[in-house]
């Protein structure tokens, strides 16, 4: 198992966002985190890197404990986060962005071949300031500033929020052919119809618990998946409209 | 606050995104070399120039200039690359030099059992004041690393815990240091109190190169200041372009983005904190070798000011900038060109580049003569934006 969350409680001030989420994931798996806004996914996540300091309970990334350590050690666990909004680095160009990427790979020239490859776009704009690509692009770059680390767990926030239609297409298309290249993803999204498409699992979480685990396909027809996140409505339902 | 941090401290668009880096093409790296060699160019010329026309004694001045540009320089690697403020550099200048001018002044004699092996190891020597009164002081060389430990303890003691934190913080710390630091200055014997101290030795670096004041050696010292700055320059040009300097301009850029991606941001805050105040400390030192005293005004926040106001003119993260704009203006300054109206020009001068050119003054400037087509900057054809 490469990622081994248990009991994890975690939040700001006062507030708890995530109140005591178990999840696992294997090697070589997709795996979706679905929820609404506020569900508590985004501050799961940070708390897997370190961003954000857990409560309480246990993560364990390929059996060594790593809950309580600082954000920049989690590359060294072969863990990367590509953060909500992208966050590449827009004064900076292509190029740099992905070579910052490979800050703890010492080859990280090669691997720039490879993302080169697997992103051509990307070898176009290799002199352009990041933060004048377009949305999309963006978020190829910041994947494959991810890949630069040559993570073995990615960690993959939202990474459709903002995008045109066929770029989120585009941007699923290549999450799912991380497989190929025996990555391991974690992918919180709200956009439950693509997830389900890519993931093997899933998990749904609501105010800050799991509520409901199991395979992908199983999920995109359960009812309670189908009502909230898949905008369909259950056929044992009396009929009558339900309020958003 | 809001407005310096949209303003010059975010330096939009200052970061300049050099495409030449580690595996950089041949003529990107001669291109790098192009600033390196024509400064190294007109350092002698100028000399030339001043010899000429007969007022040789500017160098006195230039000599100056080019410590403060050495502070200056360290401080824009500080702003730019790491995107912290220091309002204490003129503390770290004044703590270097008042150490050495404590340790190279101060009569160790009366501890009789103690200096005679150190005197045995060259770390202490007797030798005559102005006077001719028999002293036992500290040697320059070992005053110097004493200067320097002196100031990274200090730079250690506030950036350690200021820059854990995220935002302003360093500034604050480093203001409230620089005003303590001048407080102490001021107060204590020991440091000649409002006089500060004087009559500090030559200090012998190797033979035949001495820094000192005295008029015979001002040529040569002329052109140790200017070759310590560009060798500073070279060090930090070098830095930059790096695996390190990558590293500063995405902390810069977006911190909690480059922690993710297994930067110790802190860390690396820490180290550049440091680095810029220990180049403060050893212009300090050197600089009061050179005049031969120091004095309390040295660490007051007007001069801290006066290198962040330099920092910010030369366009910060563009070093060659900083160094050149503090070079001819702190000269300009030392040759009482601005009079009584010394610091309000510095001040009117960060006012005037908040509000007017962010960026700093140079790149408007070459932006104007890029659209004239009057200069081409190698640096455009490699990206193409505006």
């Amino acid at each position: 198992m490469l990622l081994q969350v248990k009991n994890l409680r975690c939040g700001y001030g006062s507030l708890e966002a995530v109140r005591g989420a178990s999840l696992h994931v294997c090697t070589g798996e997709i795996v979706g985190l679905l929820g609404a806004n506020g569900a508590g996914k985004t501050s799961l996540l940070k708390a897997l890197v370190g961003l954000l300091l857990p409560w309480s309970g246990e993560v364990r990334i390929a059996g060594r404990e790593t809950s309580g350590q600082p954000a920049w050690r989690c590359v060294s666990n072969s863990t990367v986060l590509v953060p909500e909004g992208k966050m590449i680095f827009a004064e900076m160009s292509v190029r740099e962005n992905l070579l910052v990427g490979g800050y703890h790979n010492p080859d990280r020239r090669m691997q720039m071949e490879l993302v080169f490859e697997r992103f051509p776009r990307l070898r176009e704009r290799q002199g352009q300031v990041a933060g004048t690509l377009s949305g999309g692009e963006q978020q190829m770059l910041a994947i494959g500033r991810a890949l630069m680390a040559r993570p073995m767990l990615l960690l993959l926030d939202e990474p459709s929020m903002g995008l045109a239609p066929l770029m989120v297409k585009e941007v699923f298309a290549e999450i799912f052919r991380m497989k190929d290249a025996g990555v391991t993803v974690l992918l919180v999204e709200q956009n439950a119809t693509a997830t389900l498409k890519v993931a093997d699992r899933a998990y749904v979480m609501e105010t800050g618990e799991i509520v409901l685990e199991g395979d992908a396909g199983d999920l995109a027809h359960h009812p309670l998946v189908k009502r909230a996140y898949l905008g369909q409505r259950d056929e044992d339902d009396s009929g009558q409209p339900r309020q958003k | 606050m809001k407005r310096l941090s949209t303003g010059i401290w975010a330096d939009k668009g200052g970061i300049r995104s050099s495409v030449e880096d580690e595996g950089g093409t041949i003529a990107g790296r001669l291109r790098g070399l192009v600033p390196v060699i024509g400064f190294a160019m007109a350092v002698p010329l100028l000399h030339l120039v001043l010899r000429v026309a007969g007022t040789e004694y500017c160098l006195t001045q230039l000599t100056m200039a080019a410590y403060y540009a050495i502070v200056v320089t360290g401080l824009g690697l500080l702003m730019g690359y790491a995107g912290q403020v220091s309002l204490g550099h003129g503390a770290f200048f004044a703590l270097g030099g008042y150490t050495t001018a404590v340790l190279t002044t101060h009569d160790f004699s009366k501890w009789k059992a103690a200096t005679g092996w150190l005197q045995e190891a060259h770390i202490m020597v007797a030798r005559q004041d102005l006077y001719g009164n028999q002293l036992v002081t500290v040697t320059p060389w070992a005053a110097f690393f004493a200067a320097m430990a002196v100031a990274m303890i200090a730079g250690c003691l506030i950036g350690y815990p200021a820059l854990r934190l995220r935002g302003h913080y360093l500034a604050m710390a480093t203001l409230g240091f620089g005003l303590i630091v001048a407080k102490l200055l001021v107060g204590s014997n020991l440091t000649g109190a409002a006089d500060g101290l004087n009559g500090v030795p030559e200090w012998i670096l190797m033979p035949g190169l001495v820094v000192s004041g005295k008029v015979p050696v001002r040529v040569q010292n002329y052109y140790l200041a200017c070759g310590l700055l560009l060798v500073v320059l070279v060090l930090l040009r070098n830095t930059v372009q790096s695996r390190v300097g990558r590293a500063l301009k995405s902390i810069h850029d977006g911190e909690k983005a480059a922690n993710s991606m297994g930067i110790n941001t802190a860390a690396y805050k820490l180290k550049v904190f440091l680095l810029s105040a220990a180049l403060a400390a050893a212009a300090g030192v050197f600089f009061t070798h050179y005049t031969a005293g120091i004095g309390p005004s040295e660490a007051g926040a007007l001069k801290s000011l006066r290198y962040v106001a330099l920092a910010a003119a030369g366009g910060m993260s563009n070093l060659w900038g900083v160094a050149i704009v503090s070079l001819a203006l702190n000269y300009f300054s030392l040759r009482g060109w601005f009079g009584t109206y010394d610091n309000a020009v510095f001040g009117a001068l960060l006012i005037l580049i908040i509000s007017l050119a962010p960026a700093g003054p140079l790149q408007p400037a070459a932006a104007w003569l890029r659209r004239r087509g009057w200069w081409r900057n190698a640096q455009s054809s490699h990206h193409g934006t505006p």
